[in-house]
């Protein structure tokens, strides 16, 4: 079939959280958003809106974008109650007009936590996530002091299981979806990918013990195996990945615990 | 007039890297930390960049306008990273690579940079295995490779369709252990909207936090621009739509000469154009290239009919018909032009009549539907979500748009610019892929010049620079740029006029794609050196941005940048007009072949045009830096 597209349009409303800044007060405003191509992406009914409300004097509704193929995390809308909207594994860019009715109203908001702050209408202030990364979530290897690439062979089942967890694009729908605002399932693909590899076991241990550190210092809660995550992910990472860092992180407390410690550890020799 | 001293070392091809290197000026150790770098940009170079340079003991500050440096733009490359590991024994080794990039870049690039890149293509991959990139792998454990355009060896390492996005989230977990530790200061949400200049070095630059509207003063004693490329000038493009040439264009502005602007990609692979709210346009892999097949009907009668009904004997694939030695996978320029030719006489599909069929009924038939799917179903997925169609049973529709600039800031060897103290890097700089790229090439040259060539070089620039010498942030020339730039913004937002800055966006991406997109002429051109300069004006008179520059504003972000496109759209006309051949990515409709392949004229134009900015509504200077091949003979880029 050549172009099954019809050529149809439809209208809808918007109903937008607006916020003018992280201290003030919210509220939602509808706006009509009319003669959409059904082919048009979520993001440019926004721009349409948007370039309506600047000729009006209004100042247009911020959102967050950036690659709008599904694969930089920037944008982060809750589109009728669901982070990233009703389509299974798509990000919000990825949504489609062709996903609502004509005349249905839509609802849109920031992703809602609190270890995310609004910074205005629908962005939210997702750092937290680098500062996680930022306790753990690497190898530590210098430039230039790798050993050739085939010297390490891994077995293809755990480097497809690593990739399936890397796919992780940080945009924090996990945390969105999330009635407890969990990191779990985005700090556990991180964990997962490199615990799965030959070349991350060094620092097994540490990571998984620090990045959880810091998850919880930022204030994101507990996991209580609702996958409600899992559901919301736009690249529909598995919730088997937070089981596996549980278990990771078990193993890891309880070595920490009875764990030796060299007497020179702390210092080089001369 | 700027000096233009590539700083080519001397010597056989094969050893200038490695005389160079040991050749150069270092830094002590203790000396390090006495320097302040700045790197604009954390895609792949500016990462990798930053993070190797805070690991050698510099103080390393980076700023990136996103809010997080895991979004840069190479997290969307998809297909993968060339490196002459020749893993697969099929005969690949540092020259061929360098000889297909060479090549491929229609002979317009240096061939020095080009081998250096080659040969440091090998640590790349070990580099980033060693980081935990999840690289496709084969049963044994050992790593995958397939083919892309220009190459008849199988080169490229993978991560399914998301190669960019592993290999950046490497880099990024890099930096992130740098910043953890204290060796790397980041400022997300935060724009570089001018370059410092101090006693005719670069020092400094003018940021605008993009939350708060704060414009900061910040000095150091070297600063990396690792920007990206200027491809939104096109408005449509499958560039992010933050990507922008501010950081580039202002240092233009401050005397950086700005290097063959007209070389542009356009690459042959992506999903048509829908309609006029389109924001973006989507790449389809190249690698799909290595089992899809291209064609068009061949009568112009059959082109509304369902793909599946037309016969065998009634299909043109062309690629295959004109090129039978590279077939599909001929490289990216010469397949956008072979698409736009057969568009042209009418044959093409869909309901623009601008597209071509991908087709991978016969790789299903040798694979199965799941040997497809394991190989591109994130592909096929975004392909669904986009025109809701199912590619697996009836074929992809694409077409050429607008991927990647070849051109950008002129760099010398050192991969530092004409100003002193200013290192540019990655898709930003001009320096590794002539006239057009090869697939899975950028990544190379990103983590190349990050991880592996600017770390030494400069540490070479540096060593001639005092310690503790950089200039205070509140030296006139920094407290000057500020003033500039704040006069700028209220500028942009006491105009009040009657259009968005997308109007205006619009309007030049169609005045370029039209002028100065696949096929050029001199007429075409000339009119659009009229046209830009009158929607400029326009602009200036007629734009409206809502809001204060004081608080997070898109529109002013938006509106900066698209200034600048409309300056910078013009100098690509010029460039593109003053090159009276056609290479690569720029074709000249009056210097073609008589089988429509590009003439090159390299008795008068085997030459970088490094063009230098010479003040507001004065035509900027041409100058040039012969590229003298000393090992390799120019000859006719011949993919038959």
């Amino acid at each position: 079939m050549v172009a099954a597209n019809s050529t149809k349009t439809i209208s809808v409303t918007i109903r937008v959280w607006r916020q003018d800044g992280p201290d003030k007060p919210g509220a939602f405003k509808d706006y009509p958003a009319t003669n959409l191509s059904p082919d048009m992406s979520f993001l440019e009914m926004l721009d349409v809106v948007n370039d309506g409300l600047t000729l009006n004097g209004e100042e247009p509704i911020a959102f967050a974008h950036d690659c709008r193929e599904g694969i930089c995390g920037t944008c982060s809308l809750v589109i009728n109650g669901k982070p990233h909207g009703p389509n299974k594994a798509v990000a919000s860019c990825q949504t489609y007009m062709r996903s609502f009715q004509d005349g249905e109203t839509i609802v849109i908001e920031p992703f809602r936590a609190n270890p995310f702050p609004v910074i205005k209408d629908l962005i939210t202030d997702r750092s937290a996530f680098d500062k996680i990364q930022q306790a753990g979530g690497f190898i530590s290897v210098r430039t230039g002091a790798a050993c050739d690439a085939n010297a390490t062979p891994v077995p293809k089942e755990n480097a497809d299981l690593a990739m399936d967890a890397a796919q992780c694009i940080g945009c924090g729908a996990c945390v969105a979806a999330c009635k407890n605002a969990s990191a779990m399932l985005f700090v556990s693909a991180k964990v997962s990918q490199l615990g799965l590899l030959p070349q991350g076991q060094p620092e097994r241990d540490k990571r998984v013990l620090n990045m959880v550190a810091t998850m919880d210092s930022l204030g994101f809660g507990s996991c209580t195996n609702q996958y409600e995550c899992s559901a919301a992910c736009p690249k529909a990472i598995s919730h088997d990945f937070i089981a596996r860092m549980n278990r990771d992180y078990v193993k890891a407390s309880f070595r920490a615990s009875f764990r030796p410690v060299s007497a020179g550890a702390s210092g080089g020799a001369g | 007039m700027a000096q233009l001293d590539s700083k080519i070392p001397s010597g056989p091809l094969a050893d200038k890297w490695r005389k160079h290197k040991a050749e150069i000026k270092l830094v002590n150790p203790a000396n390090k930390r006495k320097y302040k770098v700045i790197v604009v940009g954390a895609g792949l170079a500016g990462s990798s960049a930053s993070a190797t340079l805070a690991e050698l003991g510099y103080q390393v500050e980076t700023f990136v306008f996103h809010d997080s440096p895991r979004r840069a733009h190479s997290i969307a490359a998809q297909g993968g990273v060339n490196a002459a590991k020749n893993y697969q024994n099929d005969g690949d080794s540092v020259h061929r690579l360098f000889y297909d990039t060479l090549k491929g870049g229609d002979y317009r690039a240096r061939e020095a940079n080009v081998h250096r890149l080659a040969e440091v293509s090998v640590n790349i991959i070990d580099q980033c295995v060693a980081q935990g990139v999840p690289f496709a792998r084969e049963y044994g454990g050992l790593l995958a490779n397939r083919s892309f355009g220009g190459a008849q060896v199988s080169r490229t390492f993978y991560a399914r369709g998301q190669t960019g996005q592993q290999l950046l989230l490497g880099a990024y977990s890099a930096l992130s252990k740098m910043i953890g530790q204290g060796g790397v200061k980041l400022h997300v949400n935060s724009e570089m909207l001018d370059l410092v200049i101090v006693d005719g070095q670069a020092k400094g630059i003018i940021v605008r936090n993009l939350v708060t509207g704060e414009i900061t003063r910040h000095a150091a004693d070297a600063v990396i621009l690792a920007t990206g490329g200027y491809g939104n000038v096109f408005n449509l493009s499958t560039y992010a739509r933050g990507s922008n040439a501010t950081a580039i264009w202002r240092a233009y502005k401050r005397g950086a000469c700005f290097a063959n602007p007209c070389y542009t990609q356009i690459h042959p692979t992506c999903i048509p154009v829908s309609g006029d709210y389109q924001s973006k346009l989507t790449l389809m892999s190249e690698s799909l290239r290595n089992d899809g097949r291209i064609w068009v009907p061949k009568k112009k009668e059959d082109c509304a009919k369902d793909p599946n009904s037309i016969a065998e004997a009634d299909r043109d694939y062309y690629l295959e018909r004109m090129y039978p030695s590279f077939g599909n996978l001929a490289p990216r320029d010469i397949a956008s032009r072979a698409a736009k030719r057969v568009c042209d006489e009418g044959r093409g599909v869909g309901p623009s009549g601008l597209g071509v069929y991908l087709d991978f009924s016969d790789a299903i038939r040798r694979l199965t539907e799941a040997g497809v799917r394991e190989r591109y179903g994130n592909l096929f997925d975004i392909y669904h979500e986009i025109t809701n169609e199912n590619a697996y049973k009836t074929p992809m529709r694409i077409y050429p748009a607008v991927h990647y600039t070849m051109g950008g800031l002129w760099v010398d060897y050192n991969l530092m610019s004409n100003v002193p103290g200013l290192f540019v890097l990655g898709e930003a700089n001009f320096s590794d892929h002539g006239a057009n790229r090869l697939g899975a090439s950028a990544l190379m040259q990103g983590l190349a010049d990050g991880y592996f060539v600017v770390p030494y070089t400069v540490g070479d620039y540096l060593a001639s620079q005092k310690p503790g010498s950089r200039p205070s942030p509140d030296a006139p020339e920094f407290k000057a740029a500020e003033a500039n730039i704040t006069g700028l913004t209220s500028r942009l937002l006491s105009i009040k006029g009657s259009h968005p800055v997308s109007y205006f966006h619009k309007k030049l991406g169609h005045l370029m794609w039209t002028y100065c997109g696949m096929a050029r002429t001199k007429e075409g051109l000339e009119k659009a050196l009229v046209e830009i300069p009158k929607l400029r004006a326009e602009f200036w008179a007629a734009v409206t941005v809502p809001g204060s520059a004081g608080t997070l504003n898109q529109s002013l972000e938006q509106a900066g940048r698209v200034a600048d496109f409309l300056e910078l759209g013009e100098l690509l006309c010029r460039d593109a007009l003053t090159r009276e051949e056609s290479c690569g990515g720029h074709f000249r409709e009056e210097h073609q072949h008589p089988d429509g392949e590009c003439k090159r004229d390299d008795e008068n134009f085997a030459h970088v045009a490094a063009w230098e900015y010479q003040g507001e509504g004065k035509t900027p200077l041409r100058n040039t830096e012969p590229l003298n091949y000393e090992f390799v003979k120019m000859s006719v880029r011949n993919y038959k």
